[in-house]
């Protein structure tokens, strides 16, 4: 695509929404707490696991200044994402299943009368074994944290596509390794926070909140409060990231808006950031055992993985993420037999759910790191094996999704000569080590979580008077953007100037539903929907100039600011007389566009199948550079070379934008991150003790985009804000392993295992320079 | 107990009642609705909330109010002039350092301390400077460019 107007798709232009952010002007959830609002405040669950025995709270709400009290009493109706598994209350009911789990929650008048009746609720209860690990839970003789859910297995997944027996018996070369991934979460910036107006005179509802996906927020909170859904209305103002943690509806949502009902008023809930790790969502401690058949030219011939997440103490997203893990080991690469166990555990910790790379990103390290320890084995170069495997577009993969566009081959090519990787892997001095590897993440869910019939989006575009151009959508701008990719779809096939329009996104009120930004679907499908709202409204336009030029419509030409005859170019009127000509008769113009994912689209027969299913799979290679220091095990990622065949950039600055800010996520995930818990409790529920890199710890990293024009993307543009972070901790693991010599099957890669491992090899080396004779390396499994 | 303590904040000479145990960061969101500065962690975790105390970056979150009587505070709502914004916000929104934003004032503050006393830092300035600032979209990469390009003269920076 070329660029072909001003502030369309493919220009490098700064966020809609940039100006306010950058003054300070930009409004978020807490910015709005209305001052008149009583505080909200959570007493949470001191216990990791433990029945209820009483839940005393009248000296709480004897307090003065305390307005209401609710309590699990208050609401006996469960919510969760999954309409198969709504396990949770937003206040717990006859049992706590996590430290930090919401009890019970107050209004008060102020802060500190809110904090003293916490101090005032007597919680007593009967405590029970809790289980801070998957291993732990499934041991037969575990208490399970729900009743129906034996060996505390919320979900097992078994399948396998083409003749995996048969795969492994043609290799040449088969290996088998297991992987560990801590538990990460989110750390969006913005601590969680709602506020929400109960009206008792009219019943209504309105809530502002954290959301990614406000329509689902609207629909649990009704359901929980047992609402008719039209008198509730929600609103998501700017919003300090997401990262998938928002996707879910999250208890403090529901929470806040049972305190507003309970004391007929405004109440201000703003999570602590202590409380913000422990609501989670994140992505689960995962154990994976990964085993994959190689002929000797590089060629797989099966893989076969099994899966064990700590899914946290309710069903979230479990069965998603679960289903994720196994279905895009297919997708990326052409493997002829792929089998799959997944097991997700209920345990005695937050919740997890969808983060970035949802699903993928475990697996995706645990796969390219034995991909590229077997390439070494074999003598062949990581990326030559890739470049054997790949898929052809189109291709159907053996699990049933499609691919339409595939522009890895390209973005291998990129990062091989971009680094250099052809001169210098392989042949950097001690203590440096360069590593690939490639990902992948799907535009969108080709099946939305909640089928309805109805369109996957909508898009509206209001035209009046003015000669303003409103988008109004119920996409969430999380950062992301999303809001700028729609003003420049819009502005692209209107060709207005870019100052006619403005945005409105997600207030119940106003905008139409939308699926939420999830599964990086906005882009792809809502842009879809405001491509088609765009080409409905020229073509009200063209008729509208047609007429008044009194010219047939075939021969008017739209200038975006004007429009003309073709025939006759001295026959031209301005956009403002078209706009008054298209309201004559009709008023105020609301023109819709819908986007839906054709069925094919949709996924296997198979149980689950349809997890994974996607329009548009993104592409991506890294090559990541390392430096190691022996004394300290300190890592340091020198420098990042990324490829993301994001289909078409509608905002190539955006992308990049993303692209860092994946791949940096994904080097968070590798070298430090990890949630901890001990007896029961979180132990890094902190933003220093759970270690997110800063500005001081991050490498350079260069972006190159790579357009395979995706035949179904709104211009050819697929997403590239999720596939580029799972590559990284294989790529960042390939790179120490060349450095020290050493392989890492464990993330995060910290600086104390990387020195334990190398003081470790170096005291066997001389263990075995002591013994004599030298110890035989041991013979490959197999090599034929 | 409250007393009452005289200061500047974004050029305005003020009085205010201010109770002993006020933060900062309360003070300059809830009793002067300057909701630019935000919160982001439980206490000096994130720089969030970074505002400039005589030119200086100082966490609000940590900074009792009364500390700062006689003191000129300035917030990210003093950047910009006359509705225009200074070339670090310009640069910050050409560049793409910022997202989600909201790191984003705290990030500007104290880019703007670092510029001021040093006009054309080096990456590692920046970077040193930066590195109570947490941004959790960016990636940093964006944010250093953003910095690089506010140094550069008017005419180069667009």
């Amino acid at each position: 695509m070329k660029k072909t107007v001003d502030g369309g798709v493919g220009a490098r232009r700064p966020l809609v929404d940039g100006v306010e952010k950058v003054t300070g002007r930009a409004k978020y959830t807490a910015d709005l707490f209305a001052p008149s609002g009583l505080v909200g405040k959570i007493y949470r669950s001191p216990y990791a696991h433990a029945e209820i025995v009483e839940l005393d709270v009248s000296e709480a709400r004897r307090l003065p200044g305390v307005v209401a009290v609710v309590t699990g009493a208050d609401c006996a109706v469960p919510y969760g994402i999954l309409p198969i598994s709504q396990n949770e209350y937003p206040l717990a009911r006859e049992r706590v299943r996590y430290f930090g789990e919401p009890v019970a929650a107050v209004a008060a008048r102020d802060e500190r009368t809110a904090a003293q009746a916490l101090k005032l609720i007597r919680f007593t209860v009967r405590e029970l074994p809790f289980y801070l690990s998957a291993r732990e839970a499934r041991k037969p003789a575990a208490v399970p944290l729900h009743a129906n859910k034996a060996g505390n297995l919320e979900r097992e997944v078994h399948n396998e596509f083409g003749e995996l027996g048969a795969g492994f018996a043609q290799a040449d070369l088969v290996r088998e390794d297991s992987f560990h991934c801590a538990e990460v979460t989110h750390v969006h910036m913005e601590p969680n926070a709602a506020t929400a107006t109960y009206d008792p005179s009219r019943e209504h509802l309105t809530l502002h909140t954290v959301s990614q996906v406000p329509y689902y927020v609207h629909l649990m909170v009704a359901q929980c409060l047992a609402m008719d859904t039209a008198r509730v209305r929600v609103i998501k103002p700017f919003i300090g990231g997401g990262f998938g943690a928002r996707t879910e509806t999250l208890n403090f949502e529901i929470i806040c808006a049972l305190l507003a009902r309970a004391a007929n008023g405004t109440v201000n809930l703003k999570l602590s950031r202590e409380e913000t790790f422990l609501t989670h969502r994140g992505r689960p401690e995962s154990d994976i055992r990964i085993k994959i058949g190689m002929r000797r030219d590089g060629r797989l011939t099966a893989c076969e993985c099994e899966v064990v997440q700590r899914g946290g103490a309710y069903g979230g997203y479990g069965i998603i993420t679960i289903l994720y893990a196994g279905a895009l080991l297919n997708g990326l690469y052409d493997i002829p037999a792929v089998g799959y166990s997944g097991f997700r555990v209920y345990t005695n910790t937050p919740p997890c759910g969808a983060m970035r790379g949802h699903g993928t990103v475990n697996v995706r390290f645990a796969f390219e790191s034995l991909l590229d320890a077997m390439s070494q084995e074999l003598g062949l170069d990581p990326i030559a094996v890739r470049r054997r495997n790949l898929l052809k577009a189109p291709a159907v993969t053996i699990n049933g999704l499609q691919v339409r566009s595939y522009g890895l081959p390209e973005c291998l090519d990129r990062v091989e000569q971009a680094s250099g990787w052809r001169e210098r892997a392989g042949k950097m001095p001690r203590w440096r080590g360069l590593g690939v590897a490639c990902s992948h993440y799907v535009s969108g869910s080709a099946k939305p979580v909640h089928w309805t019939g109805e369109p996957h989006a909508t898009v509206v575009l209001k035209l009046d008077f003015d000669a303003g151009i409103t988008i109004l959508t119920g996409a969430s701008d999380i950062g992301q953007g999303s809001s700028t990719v729609l003003t420049q779809v819009v502005i692209e096939v209107l060709g207005v100037d870019q100052r006619r329009i403005r945005v409105i996104a997600n207030d119940s009120a106003i905008t139409p539903k939308d699926n939420g930004s999830y599964s990086s679907r906005v882009t792809f499908m809502v842009g879809n929907a405001a491509l088609q709202a765009a080409r409905n409204l020229k073509e009200i336009l063209i008729n509208a100039a047609a007429a008044r030029l009194q010219v047939p419509a075939a021969q008017v030409e739209c200038l975006g600011e004007s429009y003309r005859s073709c025939v006759e170019p001295e026959k031209e009127v301005s956009f403002g007389e078209v706009v008054a000509q298209s309201l004559v008769d009709t008023g105020t113009l609301f023109v819709k566009g819908t986007y839906t994912c054709p069925a094919e689209f949709q996924g296997g027969k198979q149980r689950g199948g349809a997890v994974g299913s996607t329009m548009g799979f993104s592409y991506a290679a890294q090559v990541v550079e390392v430096s190691v220091d022996p004394d300290t095990g300190r890592v340091t990622p020198e420098k990042v070379w990324v490829a993301v065949d994001c289909g078409f950039a509608i905002n190539p600055l955006s992308v990049e934008g993303q692209t860092q800010g994946a791949v940096w996520m994904g080097m968070g995930q590798a070298m430090s991150e990890q949630t901890r818990f001990d007896k029961g409790k979180p132990m890094a529920a902190n933003i220093l003790d759970y270690a997110l890199p800063t500005i001081a710890d991050s490498p350079p990293i260069e972006v190159y985009l790579v357009e395979s024009n995706d035949p179904n993307g709104p211009f050819g543009a697929k997403e590239g804000s999720e596939g580029p972070l799972s590559g990284f901790p294989a790529a960042f693991a390939a790179a120490v392993k060349q450095a020290t010599g050493i392989g890492f099957n464990r993330l995060p890669i910290t600086p104390e295992v990387v020195l334990d491992a190398i003081v470790t090899k170096d005291e066997e080396a001389a263990a075995a320079a002591d013994a004599a004779p030298a110890v035989q390396p041991l013979e490959p499994e197999k090599v034929n | 107990m409250k007393s009452i303590i005289g200061l500047s904040v974004n050029g305005q000479r003020r009085d205010d009642a201010v109770a002993d145990n006020s933060l900062l960061l309360d003070y300059l969101r809830e009793q002067l609705q300057l909701t630019g500065t935000k919160q982001g962690c439980d206490g000096g975790e994130c720089g969030a909330c970074t505002v400039l105390v005589d030119g200086e970056p100082r966490l609000a979150c940590l900074t009792l109010t009364a500390t700062v009587a006689g003191k000129h505070v300035e917030t990210v709502e003093s950047l910009a002039r006359h509705g225009r914004l200074s070339r670090l916000q310009q640069a910050f929104h050409e560049k793409l350092g910022t997202q989600c934003g909201f790191c984003t004032p705290g990030m500007l503050m104290a880019a703007e301390a670092l510029l001021r006393r040093n006009p054309h830092p080096s990456v590692e300035q920046i970077r040193e400077a930066l590195a109570g600032n947490l941004c959790r979209c960016t990636g940093y990469v964006k944010i250093i460019e953003s910095v690089q390009a506010a140094c550069l003269p008017a005419k180069e920076s667009a």
